[in-house]
């Protein structure tokens, strides 16, 4: 068994005329936390659907687990799904059914435990990211924070290999923002899984990720440990990691000369 | 909401529906399954139907005994053919009895109205296939009052 | 210019044909294959529940006005002929042939059919529906083929509902009220409609129009833009499709079942 899970060769694809990657090469190391970083707008979710086989790319490999997604038959990558699970922004809970029905679902769809041991399970879930006491609340009395903790303990319902979490700290107050930092780091430690981080969030994903990418420009242009990364020469890498406004990605969408859009107005 | 409640709410609504749907079988259409009964096929030639239809009714002395199951033109003698499909209940005719198209009311649908014939010991009865004879067509207004305007004429 | 209405013609058939193409294959993806009965029963029971139960109340009450009004309006011809006997198969008739299916249509388009594009718009705007794929569960097997069989069923007996309960409402009036005599209400009804001529075609149509709604609005749900936006155009288009839809299908079906 290889030491890398994810095996991203040479991924190109593009929306309609619109390149998002172009000939890109990642790697996602087994039991560790692996973050991917960049402006809004580059496509984050789009790789990690890539890599769900949602979507398929124009060209290149995705290596997961030894299978190639992008040539999978839809049987086959059902079956690789299932070793897969993935975190969605909004936290993707289904709002007809309570926080137990939604954590039971991937269990009472893919497994024919008998109802006893499922309740067993879940609890145990629940339990993990402490909304055990929230069981029977529907998912619209949850607040924003607790609905991500929920729908993380739907995702590791079926105690996958790899899961892929979806700007996780998007959005959050400070306090839930640190329970799930906590949860991220822990699930991944105790459970040997595999994490992937799609994030803007420098501090946070600095704080929990063993080896980060940054994505920007279609492609990988900063990557290694969060170490590494903060020595890393690249102006982009470094004004990304700052915050600053204005450098290597320029304050203004690209536009015709200011003086002359504004003379023309004297014409 | 329980399962439990939908369930029963669901089998609720499924039997109202087939009470619908006996209603409308039993009460509003008629006589319930027809389809299925039984019944046997007199022809009859007529030289001009009117306005009779398939599926118009064949009535004995108003009581419908069956209905019109087709109407086709004879090749030979260019007059219309009208099979007449009638319930096996009502199945000793004499091949003395008589055929016409008649019209309910003024205004109202065509029927056709069979006369049943004497009978004594030279006188069959009607069976599947047979023909009846003895056959008077529809009255058709325009034909009759043409020959009123043309006997005023004389 | 011309160049342009016609570049504009083109692009709109093209999409409206791939809009065909993608409503095809999403109702070829939820109904073919092997149903999972110990599953999908449950889920099936439940869209029976939300589509067909919930939506018994307006069939009941717009199916006895319906019939109250027929009544009432072929009354006050039918009495001018002195052919008020005649009262039932009128409202019966145009009850069965023609206002049960499609006002059943019409009030399920607007009742379940937008309901089905809203929720699933919804779904598919939280990324419930990207989340049940992930977790390697087919939405369309899970989501869609359960409330496209729930629609096909619970429609016809929606149906067959209102025709009784209009017929009914039209006894109501017409016998209670106006004083038709109830023997010929109901003995004309029995002369004039026939099983098979009249309740099954009815029973057809509407499960014809069932096919049509309820795939038009799984449709628009399934492939609206997930904004709020997107959804309530989407929603709005499922009734207006659906309706047209409807009643153009009717007039071919008519023309095909009573025309000739």
């Amino acid at each position: 068994m290889s030491d890398v899970l994810v095996d991203i060769q040479n991924l190109s694809f593009s929306r309609g005329d619109r390149p998002i990657y172009r000939d890109m090469n990642m790697q996602v190391i087994r039991g560790k936390v692996t973050a991917i970083m960049g402006p809004s707008g580059i496509g984050k979710t789009t790789l990690l659907r890539l890599i769900g086989g949602q979507l398929k790319p124009d060209s290149g490999k995705i290596v997961f687990d030894g299978l190639n997604i992008p040539t999978l038959s839809r049987a086959e990558l059902y079956q690789a799904r299932k070793k897969m699970s993935m975190l969605f922004q909004s936290g993707a809970l289904f709002t007809e059914m309570s926080v137990f029905d939604n954590v039971a679902f991937p269990l009472r769809e893919h497994t024919r435990l008998p109802e006893a041991l499922i309740r067993l399970v879940v609890l145990m879930k629940l339990e993990s990211v402490g909304l055990r006491g929230a069981r029977d609340l529907m998912p619209a009395e949850l607040s924003g924070g607790m609905a991500r903790r929920a729908a993380l303990a739907r995702a590791i319902a079926l105690d996958p290999e790899l899961i892929m979490y979806d700007e996780p700290f998007a959005g959050q107050d400070p306090i839930s923002m640190g329970v799930i930092v906590r949860l991220i780091r822990e699930l991944n430690n105790a459970l040997g899984l595999t994490s992937v981080v799609v994030s803007h969030d420098v501090t946070e994903v600095m704080s929990i990720a063993d080896y980060v990418y940054v994505v920007a420009d279609k492609t990988v242009i900063g990557q290694g440990t969060p170490e590494q990364l903060r020595a890393d020469p690249s102006p982009l890498v470094q004004q990304f990691l700052k915050g600053e406004a204005d450098g290597a990605v320029p304050f203004h969408y690209k536009a015709a000369a200011y003086e002359d859009e504004l003379m023309e107005l004297t014409k | 909401m329980t399962a439990r409640k939908i369930e029963i709410l669901v089998g609720a609504f499924i039997v109202l529906s087939c009470a619908a749907f006996l209603m409308l079988a039993l009460k509003v259409a008629n006589t319930g399954f027809s389809g299925s009964s039984q019944t046997y096929t007199l022809y009859a030639k007529f030289d001009n139907i009117g306005g009779l239809k398939v599926r118009s009714p064949i009535k004995v002395g108003g009581v419908t005994v069956g209905r019109v199951s087709s109407i086709e033109l004879d090749r030979v003698s260019y007059t219309p053919v009208v099979a007449l499909e009638i319930n096996a209940e009502y199945s000793n005719f004499p091949e003395t009895s008589s055929v016409a198209i008649l019209t309910s009311g003024l205004l109202g649908e065509q029927y056709v109205g069979l006369l049943p014939g004497f009978v004594d010991d030279t006188v069959l009865m009607l069976a599947n296939g047979d023909t009846i004879e003895d056959t008077r067509s529809a009255i058709v207004l325009e034909e009759l009052i043409g020959q009123f305007l043309f006997n005023r004429g004389n | 210019m011309i160049a342009n209405k016609l570049q504009l013609i083109g692009q709109q058939a093209l999409n409206s044909v791939s809009g065909f193409g993608r409503a095809g294959l999403m109702l070829f993806g939820a109904i073919v294959g092997k149903p999972n009965i110990r599953k999908g029963l449950p889920l099936l029971i439940k869209q029976l529940y939300v589509i067909g139960v919930l939506s018994l109340m307006i069939i009941l009450v717009s199916g006895l006005f319906i019939g109250m009004v027929l009544a009432l309006q072929g009354y006050t011809v039918l009495v001018k002929f002195g052919a008020e006997g005649m009262l039932g198969p009128l409202v019966s008739l145009s009850l069965l042939r023609e206002l049960g299916p499609v006002v059943t249509a019409l009030l399920f388009a607007g009742r379940a059919g937008s309901a089905l594009t809203a929720e699933i718009g919804l779904m598919k705007a939280t990324e419930q529906l990207s989340g049940m794929e992930m977790m390697a569960v087919d939405p369309l097997r899970r989501i869609i083929a359960p409330r496209f069989w729930a629609g096909v069923i619970a429609m016809p007996l929606l149906a067959l509902i209102f025709n009784a309960v209009g017929i009914l409402g039209g006894h109501l009036v017409g016998v209670e009220w106006l004083g038709v005599d109830a023997g010929s209400y109901w003995s004309a009804m029995q002369a004039n409609v026939d099983l098979y001529q009249d309740v099954l075609n009815g029973v057809i149509k509407s499960m014809v129009f069932a096919l049509i709604v309820i795939w038009i609005a799984l449709h628009k749900g399934f492939d609206a833009i997930p904004t709020s936006e997107g959804i309530s155009r989407a929603t709005t288009q499922t009734v207006v499709t659906a309706s047209l839809a409807v009643l153009g299908f009717d007039f071919v079906l008519t023309a095909l079942m009573f025309g000739g």
